[in-house]
């Protein structure tokens, strides 16, 4: 069991964490953005993140917060 | 009270180290040298660090990095080497930072000579660096005073959080004078609301800066300094006035000059011409009320420097151009004899 | 569940300036979780650079210093000669580092002064705009070299790693990259020992971080990190040029 939670209002929609994945379960919003118009990172499927923080790690403003 | 023989330059050291100074960063050019050695053998049984940097640029960042962490900090050039230190000075200034630094004067501009010379007045006491700033200008006329104004100019930077700066020339640093060192109680200005030196997370992190991307910011923190600076002018003007009470004629010199022209002033007085002498101690702030009170009953004033004229422009300023200022300077190294200055005071002040 | 990976303490909680996907960020987190790890944030002060970086002075949680142009590792030099007990690092890009600063680079290093610095090298100047760096590759385009930078005209990068370690005051001068996990690690790893190595008295320890800068390149930041793995790395070998320390951590 672990969770990936993206900060949206500091995600700035580079998709640094997508690369990472070893999953390839985070993605960039597509429609929905923060306030400052980034289309920000989500997991898509929760029950299929393993907690490497691998997509943390790549982030370069720290927006991403990982439970285990 | 112990009297010894000194040297100008090691008597600059000398008192820095005695007014708590705990590093020296230098880099060698004559006529100054004298000072680096004597740090470099005396400050650290005083418990401080000398070090000899690799460019007179990399001596005023060490002084801007060890001075941000709140201890004594100083460094020493002359004329060309200040050229290359007024990067650092501005950024002392902006992110008000106290330190002292020593300019022992040499002719310019470029290389120029290694002679004495006051052509630096105007990168003194007006343009140190880029930017809206000003630093303390103190102008010691003897070793004696170099001491004296180097305990001071550490206790003012201190106060103020400015830099200062011993505004010297090759003949003050090179010739040797009795010298006494005073009993020195370095002011302890608490510098803890401010400095870099780690917080122990004991409280929120210090940021030594200069850099405002909002105008409107960086405006107030100018406009701040410039107030300081209004109090600055209000409390440290010094000056010397030497028979400038019934004087018809009043001299106006600095630093070694103002000797010369002491006893050019004593030989008029002897020859019944009303000569006077006002010597400023202080560049920035120039010491306005002092010569308009010296200058009161006088009908010429006469500015002798070592330079083409630069002081000058400063009396004119203070007196509000009330009466003519005239000039009489030597430059490239050369100094006035008394004899020249004499003859200046006759021909300008004979027909008083 | 319990939180498992965040931002380090050290850190502050404060949006970062720096364009989308910029690795500033990426570094400026390894340091901190680096000062974090060896509780040394109360005892550290970090010396900034003028270019993109000029303001991490309000991102680390240490006390900060802001250097003229180059000057950071004399600025530095004056905080570890009257602060010895102290950790100082700098943390300076290509050009702060290795043009207009290449004399107190070069001079800080020779004298082993015991302090870490921390080498952003993104082959161009991206706070002004995007001009040659003193290591921009041959060939690549950037504002000032808008033909590519033709070596016959504007010279040869300058290898930093390489031109430190023959200095007998270099302790330990390592290139890493933080364009992947397993390379951000590593990272990690020299930021570590070059602390450690402060913290050892061991001297002059500089890492040297290639990293992206994809709003001057004109790439995605995705496109970026490959332009770095493939271009960079090969000009720039990652490894360890010099380490006299001896032993890991």
């Amino acid at each position: 069991m672990a969770k990936m939670t993206v900060i949206t209002e500091r995600c700035k929609g580079c998709g640094l964490c997508t690369t990472a994945c070893p999953k390839k379960i985070v993605e960039l919003q597509k429609e929905k953005r923060n306030k400052k118009g980034y289309f920000y990172a989500v997991c898509t499927d929760g029950n299929s993140c393993i907690g490497c923080a691998m997509c943390a790690m790549m982030c370069p403003d720290c927006a991403i917060i990982i439970e285990k | 009270m112990e009297r010894n023989l000194m040297k100008g330059n090691e008597a600059l050291a000398e008192a820095a180290i005695r007014a708590g100074c705990k590093c020296f960063f230098g880099y060698p050019i004559t006529p100054q040298t004298e000072l680096a050695a004597y740090m470099a053998k005396r400050m650290h049984k005083a418990g401080g660090v000398f070090l000899q940097a690799e460019s007179e640029i990399a001596a005023i960042n060490m002084v801007l990095g060890a001075a941000s962490t709140g201890v004594r900090a100083m460094t020493s050039s002359s004329s060309p080497g200040l050229s290359l230190k007024s990067e650092g000075i501005s950024y002392l200034a902006g992110s008000d930072v106290p330190a002292v630094i020593i300019n022992v004067q040499r002719g310019g501009p470029g290389l120029g000579g290694i002679q004495p010379s006051q052509a630096d007045y105007w990168q003194a006491t007006k343009a140190l660096g880029h930017g809206d700033f000003h630093i303390l200008v103190f102008a010691p006329a003897s070793v004696q005073e170099m001491v004296d104004m180097v305990v001071k100019a550490f206790d003012k930077a201190d106060e103020y959080r400015v830099p200062a700066m011993i505004l010297a020339d090759g003949l003050l640093g090179q010739m040797m004078e009795p010298v006494s060192f005073p009993e020195i109680n370095a002011d302890s200005h608490d510098k803890s609301g401010w400095t870099a030196n780690g917080h122990g997370k004991k409280r929120e992190h210090h940021i030594i800066n200069s850099l405002y991307l909002k105008p409107d910011e960086l405006e107030n923190s100018v406009t701040e300094r410039f107030k300081r600076y209004e109090t600055i002018k209000a409390n440290e003007t010094d000056a010397e006035l030497y028979l400038t009470e019934d004087c018809d004629i009043l001299l106006c010199a600095f630093g070694a000059t103002a000797r010369v022209v002491k006893s050019a002033v004593n030989s008029a007085r002897d020859m019944g011409i009303k000569a006077g002498l006002f010597r400023p101690k202080t560049l920035f702030p120039f010491p306005v009320k002092e010569i308009n009170k010296a200058s009161e009953n006088a009908k010429k004033l006469l500015s002798v420097e070592m330079s083409m004229g630069q002081m000058i422009d400063d009396i004119k300023l203070a007196i509000n151009c009330s009466k003519p200022v005239e000039f009489y300077g030597r430059t490239g190294g050369v100094i006035p004899t008394p004899a020249e200055v004499l003859e200046q005071i006759k021909k300008v002040g004979g027909a008083l | 569940m319990a939180v498992v990976f965040e931002r380090p303490k050290s850190l502050l909680d404060v949006p970062m300036h720096y364009c989308p996907g910029c690795t500033h960020g990426i570094v400026h987190r390894l340091i901190c979780e680096v000062l974090d790890e060896m509780g040394i944030e109360g005892d550290t002060i970090g010396v900034c650079p003028v270019g993109c970086s000029v303001m991490a002075y309000d991102y680390f949680g240490c006390d900060m210093i802001e250097a003229p142009h180059g000057r950071a590792p004399a600025v530095a030099t004056g905080v570890k000669r009257t602060n010895p007990d102290k950790f100082v690092f700098t943390y300076q890009g290509d050009g702060d580092l290795a043009a207009i600063g290449t004399a107190e680079t070069v001079h800080s290093a020779t004298r082993g002064e015991n302090i870490v610095i921390i080498f952003i090298n993104n082959t161009i100047y991206g706070m002004t705009g995007g001009q040659m760096a003193p290591t921009t590759l041959p060939g690549q385009v950037t504002q000032t070299t808008p033909f590519g930078r033709d070596p016959q005209l504007a010279g040869y990068p300058v290898r930093v790693c390489e031109m430190l370690s023959t200095l007998t005051g270099t302790a330990y001068a390592h290139r890493v990259a933080v364009d992947s996990v397993p390379h951000i690690r590593e990272a990690k790893k020299a930021i570590r020992k070059a602390f450690e190595n402060q913290k050892a008295k061991k001297g002059f320890s500089i890492v040297e971080v290639l990293s992206t800068c994809p709003t001057n390149w004109g790439l995605t930041p995705v496109e970026a990190l490959k332009r770095l793995q493939d271009e960079m790395i090969p000009y720039y070998p990652l490894g360890v040029y010099k380490d006299t320390t001896g032993g890991d951590e």
